[in-house]
């Protein structure tokens, strides 16, 4: 049983507080949406916890371990808005090095990843051929290849047909059955079992 | 594979597929040392005397034009976020993506370099000196220049403050680079200059990737 705990959050930047004194707690199998309009510091929380940006206070535990430590870096999955692609690398080679960034995984089944995201007869393509969409799903089929426990993922729908979008959702399912755990931001609808509401 | 290797393969591969982006301060090198004897005089001996410090300082420009791009690139595009993300430690990925950039500027520049200093009247020794100070040097130039390419990667066209920032780190390096070359053309001992050089690869080889990321990660704040 897994649990990542946030206690008394704050971050600011510039001069905006985005938000102070944030704390909650989240067990496997729980699907967390963090919601709050343009600016509101969504993505700057999932950054935070991402162990990308520090806050101004508070920290955060994932099983015991600090935010700065590598078992921490090593359970958690971050995908941001950028897709993370090079547009010069072909879809696999781009997967690859995401992969070997992401996990310790040793033997990665890439191929069944692209076909699972529907880019099947796309592993050579140079990712600069590829329309927004068929991007953000190279960095989404990341998602059936990790071993990572805590997933954080950033508009994850965006540009997504609707076939693509009820793929991941059932891949976020499936994740928390099997026990870890996901936070997302979305301004679109999602249908995920065990949904969790915060608003900033 | 080890991630400095993926990193130094992965930046390669990049780099091949658009040549341009390495090609163009390779082009500026050449074209632009190639114009001094047009420029000044095609005289042998004047030309001789002024070669160790065109070729140097030339290549400090055309290793400046090509940092800017060193981490840009993927800060822009979000790969940079999921290497200081990453578990691995991130001075061997930095240092992995130095030493691909050291082999698209510095070594092009090592292997031309007879070539231009036969151009400018320079005896054998001194060429031989020459490329001997460029290949202790030039992987200083892009190691410092990785400190200052990560700690401006968040602004945009950053090329003049990146410039500011670099050039009096790379002031002692051009100074025993051209007076190991100049001395040499007179018969002189040049060990001390070379020591130096050494000394100041090895020291920013030891300390330039720890650096730098920790500019990255107070710029990807």
């Amino acid at each position: 049983m897994s649990k990542l705990s946030v206690n008394n959050l704050s971050c600011q930047r510039g001069y905006n507080l985005l938000f102070k004194n944030l704390s909650f707690e989240l067990n496997s199998g729980e699907v967390l949406r963090i919601t709050g309009q343009n600016g509101s510091g969504k993505t700057s929380l999932l950054k935070i916890i991402a162990g990308l940006n520090s806050p101004e206070l508070g920290s955060i535990l994932f099983d015991q371990s600090k935010s700065n430590s590598e078992r921490y870096q090593l359970e958690t999955l971050f995908l941001g808005h950028y897709a993370a692609l090079s547009l010069e690398l072909s879809c696999i080679e781009n997967l690859e090095y995401l992969t070997n960034l992401s996990t310790e995984n040793i033997a990665p089944n890439f191929h069944n990843a692209l076909y699972k995201v529907g880019l099947k007869n796309y592993e050579h393509e140079l990712a600069r051929n590829l329309s927004a969409g068929q991007k953000r799903k190279i960095a989404l089929s990341l998602l059936f290849i990790t071993h990572s426990k805590v997933w954080l993922l950033d508009e994850p729908f965006t540009a997504l047909d609707s076939n693509g979008i009820k793929i991941i959702e059932s891949q976020i399912e499936k994740h928390c059955e099997k026990g870890g755990l996901c936070i997302l931001t979305t301004h679109q609808d999602c249908n995920i079992k065990n949904l969790r509401e915060i608003s900033l | 594979m080890n991630i400095f290797l993926l990193t130094l393969i992965r930046d390669l591969k990049m780099a091949f597929r658009n040549p341009s982006s390495f090609l163009n301060p390779l082009m500026f090198f050449v074209i632009s040392i190639s114009l001094f004897p047009i420029a000044i005089s095609p005289d042998a001996e004047t030309l001789m005397n002024i070669a160790p410090g065109i070729i140097w300082v030339i290549t400090m420009l055309s290793v400046l034009l090509s940092l800017n791009s060193l981490f840009h690139y993927d800060y822009d595009n979000g790969v940079l976020e999921q290497i200081v993300i990453s578990h691995h430690s991130l001075p061997l990925v930095l240092l992995g993506k130095t030493t691909a950039h050291w082999i698209l500027s510095g070594l092009p520049i090592i292997l031309l370099s007879p070539l231009l200093g036969v151009a400018l009247f320079l005896d054998s020794k001194s060429i031989y000196i020459l490329m001997l100070t460029l290949c202790l040097a030039t992987p200083c130039l892009s190691l410092v220049g990785s400190i200052g390419a990560s700690l401006v990667v968040s602004i945009k066209n950053s090329g003049m403050l990146l410039s500011l920032l670099i050039l009096p780190l790379y002031i002692p390096i051009l100074i025993f680079a051209t007076s190991a070359v100049s001395q040499s053309q007179f018969n002189l001992p040049v060990n001390g200059q070379l020591y130096f050089l050494g000394s100041i690869l090895i020291f920013s080889l030891i300390s330039a990737p720890f650096i730098s990321a920790v500019a990255l990660r107070i710029s990807m704040e």
